[in-house]
């Protein structure tokens, strides 16, 4: 089960509302490489796994993660405060206004709504794992680009936090491979899936 | 200390507690990293104890308010201070 913690993971703390900006950061909520995708991925990826460490690590990133969701909607709500109409149209906010006025939405920077496609759960924690590597990856250069289009010092310091979890969430997943690898038989060097062949790599046997 | 001042520095050991977490999670054995967490886990318990004193729950089972439910007044943490 889980218990809400009444804090945010790292301080959010913008002055100035900048609706624009929100609708590129927005993809971090609900686009391909984003938060709530990672969460989603990593909770429901843990039942499938034959390793107790991976398990853990699994639940614990995960949850994390839940907590990303959580900053980046308080960066979403405090950059869209107080707006006036001639600010939504003058931003192009508009096309967000239209259907959820300034009500937090799980989207993609180009309006798709979030899906479950963004992530995978395959049953194979060699396949699992190695999504986990890649989308780490994929959500630090989103990260990196967000940072190429905010100017705003009190939008880049909780961006910076969360582009600095994804490289430590990288480095633990590359950890979980190798333990993963380590605990494989020596035989299976082709990596068949140790979560369903129970005979995996002694098929003749 | 003041609240925020007091929720940064429970945020501060809540940061590392995360950050030995998943590090133990795929090093159960580093007896240093336990050491770590340990040291952490306490001064973190004692900042959060006295917030609580002062400031209101964390958690709605924090709550110790006989009068009012407590868990839902003060800001609430995507509101800036």
């Amino acid at each position: 089960m889980w218990q809400y913690e009444k804090k945010l993971q790292y301080p959010v703390n913008i002055k100035n509302s900048n609706p624009k900006l929100a609708m590129a950061i927005i993809s971090q909520l609900g686009g391909p490489d984003g938060e709530l995708a990672a969460s989603l991925r990593y909770l429901n990826q843990r039942y499938s796994m034959p390793y107790d460490e991976v398990k853990g690590l699994l639940t614990d990133i995960g949850t994390e993660e839940l907590a990303h969701v959580e900053m980046i909607s308080a960066i979403l709500y405090q950059l869209t405060r107080n707006l006036s109409i001639d600010e939504i149209k003058k931003s192009g906010f508009d096309t967000y206004f239209v259907d959820h006025t300034t009500g937090i939405y799980p989207i993609a920077a180009s309006g798709a709504p979030f899906t479950a496609t963004y992530f995978q759960s395959k049953g194979d924690i060699i396949t699992d794992l190695t999504e986990n590597l890649a989308a780490e990856q994929k959500a630090r250069t989103t990260y990196d680009n967000i940072l190429r289009l905010a100017d705003d010092p009190d939008v880049r310091d909780p961006i910076k936090f969360l582009r600095e979890r994804e490289i430590v969430h990288f480095q633990r997943f590359g950890e979980a491979l190798r333990i993963t690898q380590d605990k494989l038989n020596a035989k299976n060097f082709y990596a068949c899936n140790p979560s369903f062949d129970k005979n995996c790599g002694n098929k003749r046997k | 200390m003041n609240e925020k001042e007091l929720m940064m520095k429970i945020k501060k050991y809540d940061f590392a507690l995360k950050e030995l977490n998943l590090y133990l999670d795929t090093h159960p054995n580093c007896r240093k990293a336990l050491e770590l967490f340990k040291k952490y886990k306490a001064l973190k318990e004692e900042a959060e104890k006295e917030y609580i004193e002062n400031f209101g729950p964390i958690t709605p089972q924090q709550s110790r308010n006989s009068q009012r439910w407590d868990w839902v007044d003060g800001s609430w943490p995507w509101e800036r201070r």
